[in-house]
């Protein structure tokens, strides 16, 4: 809102100026061309931080299509697997054997859940220790047959708890980490809504990524981020555009593979749209994985992840 | 100048180096008793009064693990491009150049080769003063050399972490270095050299749910932090207060997420013993 006021009161001193400009024949025509550019670039500003203010909230839409209306649209058939086989179920994280182009693949899908009971049940797609056992017990069971992988990452972050801490959260999400980056079978992973910092990408180190057009990935929440290096929750709409979460700057940043364009103004409008597009872009990416053998995958996978990362050689000064 | 500063543990004041040195006096946060600085130093930043821990930088770290005159820093000369542009109320940018002038260090980590006892290794140390020890694209890339050249030279690898997780400013790019350095972390069980991870305050966030959490062997310094998530923000979710010992070394240890326990004191003969095994 603020921003809006200095955009108004940057026009009307525009507006000011160009009155005073005609009337008492003074030249304030550079005066004005300074302003009119320096209200250009704040609009400019403004948009782009809607814009990827936006991509938040369609991320985060409560009728966006979750993991599992997208299961049971493209997998034929789909036969869910319970449980960490230490402490419980975790709601959070769905997973099982599925039937995909007719081959059996191994399908690991962070869920939040619809109505309210459901998104409790799920909830809301924040992952305890639990789910990320699961997700291990998965990946391992899928390499063992040769099953590919497919993740569908939506989650806010993993679950801030007190037993999810005293049940090593953290490690899990390591050894989840660990473990999909060295699988020696295909992996897809896509971000379907929210992809929220190390609890999503404990099931995003795969062979390929790809992101659905309004879905977003970040380091940490626009909320979380702005807390911290603002100190200001409010200020999460600047923290977003500074982070760079949309699929867009993912793709430009050589972290994902592919943005698959949503149907209608988002995929809650249209999901068979969305839904047909995901399913085109997965089988591709699978089907051209399933040309590489087993140790081929494993090297070009490492290197990929070998090579991410952005810096310069330090020109002149000493590490002292 | 001031004559007696106020040098917490918990926290790291980024005040002018000159000044810093002329402060001869610190005030221990633990017992808030004062200190000689020097006495200190000689003492491993260890309070001679209550054992109360003070922050140790990655070279005073390094000092107090390997033999005298061993060590020899690889550190790539690298430091960040800022590749998301990124400004908050400082310019990430600007941010890095305040650290380094402030640490004279390129980024959050020292990597190098030295001996424990007589026991050759790869050793990597974080420095919480550059940016809260956050891992983003330098850091990542460092650790990953670190153990490269461990298994060049067959060597064991110890990474010290003092970190607060990933680094913001990066966004994605630092996420991704979990993954990075999860995945050259396989490298040295494949050569079956041994990563023994050294936890100390604090280790938490993206870097405790990484490279930390996946040594052979993980030992936590006594009065380390440990966890994923804030205990404030864990606070908030779950409408209660935490215990105080929450996410600390002995918690760590009492729900099997570290091996062992450690005085700072005995750390390198811990180490020592340890690679003896491998």
């Amino acid at each position: 809102m603020s921003e809006e006021k200095t955009l108004q009161e940057l026009r009307e001193q525009i507006e000011q100026l160009e009155a005073l400009n005609s009337r008492n024949g003074l030249d304030l025509s550079r005066e004005i061309d300074n302003l009119t550019e320096k209200l250009a670039e704040r609009e400019k500003d403004t948009k782009e931080k809607l814009e990827e203010w936006d991509k938040v909230n369609l991320a985060r839409h409560p009728d966006r299509p979750g993991s599992e209306e997208y299961l049971d649209y493209l997998m034929e058939d789909f036969y869910p697997l319970h449980g960490d086989r230490l402490i419980g179920d975790d709601g959070a994280l769905i997973g099982g054997l599925a039937k995909y182009n007719g081959e059996t693949v191994m399908v690991i899908a962070q869920n939040k859940g619809g109505e309210v009971e459901q998104s409790q049940q799920s909830n809301f797609g924040m992952l305890r220790s639990e789910g990320y056992r699961k997700a291990q017990r998965l990946m391992k069971l899928a390499e063992t047959f040769q099953f590919p992988v497919l993740t569908l990452i939506d989650t806010p972050g993993a679950y801030p708890g007190k037993e999810a801490e005293e049940r090593n959260i953290g490690g899990m999400i390591a050894k989840s980490i660990s473990e999909m980056v060295s699988l020696e079978v295909p992996t897809v992973a896509a971000v379907i809504g929210e992809g929220g910092s190390g609890g999503a990408v404990a099931i995003g180190a795969a062979d390929r990524v790809v992101m659905l057009e309004n879905s977003i990935y970040s380091v940490i929440s626009p909320e979380g981020c702005a807390a911290i290096l603002w100190e200001d929750r409010d200020k999460a709409d600047e923290a977003a555009r500074a982070l760079k979460l949309t699929a867009g700057h993912a793709q430009d940043l050589g972290i994902i593979d592919e943005i698959i364009p949503e149907g209608g103004s988002g995929a809650h409008e249209d999901f068979e749209t969305t839904a047909d597009n995901l399913d085109h872009s997965l089988s591709n990416h699978l089907e051209e994985l399933e040309n590489y053998e087993e140790d081929q995958l494993l090297a070009k996978r490492r290197k990929k992840y070998r090579s991410i990362g952005s810096f310069k050689k330090v020109m002149k000064k000493e590490q002292s | 100048m001031p004559l007696f500063r106020d040098e917490e543990y918990l926290r790291v004041d980024f005040e002018d180096k000159e000044e810093k040195d002329e402060a001869l006096w610190v005030k221990c946060k633990s017992c808030e008793k004062l200190i000689f600085k020097k006495k200190l130093q000689e003492n491993n930043h260890v309070c001679p009064n209550c054992g109360g821990y003070f922050f140790l930088t990655a070279k005073e770290r390094i000092k107090t693990l390997v033999d005298e005159g061993s060590f020899t820093d690889k550190t790539k000369r690298i430091e960040s491009d800022d590749p998301l542009n990124f400004v908050d109320t400082q310019a990430y940018e600007e941010r890095v150049e305040e650290n380094q002038t402030e640490t004279g260090m390129f980024d959050a980590i020292i990597v190098g080769r030295g001996e424990i006892k007589v026991n050759p290794l790869v050793l990597a140390v974080m420095d919480f003063r550059f940016i809260g020890g956050s891992m983003g694209s330098v850091v990542g890339e460092q650790i990953v050399n670190g153990i490269e050249r461990a298994v060049e030279e067959e060597l064991p690898f110890v990474l010290v972490s003092s970190s607060g997780g990933a680094r913001m400013q990066e966004g994605l790019l630092s996420l991704m270095q979990m993954v990075k350095t999860a995945s050259a972390r396989d490298l040295l069980s494949r050569e079956k050299l041994p990563f023994i991870s050294v936890m100390t305050y604090p280790t938490t966030a993206g870097v405790q749910a990484s490279i930390a959490s996946l040594g052979d062997v993980i030992i936590a310094e006594r009065g380390a932090l440990i966890g994923f998530a804030g205990r404030r923000v864990i606070e908030q979710t779950i409408g209660e207060d935490l215990p105080p010992d929450f996410q600390s070394s002995k918690f760590a240890l009492d729900h099997g997420i570290v091996d062992s326990v450690v005085e700072r004191d005995s750390m390198r003969d811990e180490l020592a013993g340890i690679l003896d095994f491998f």
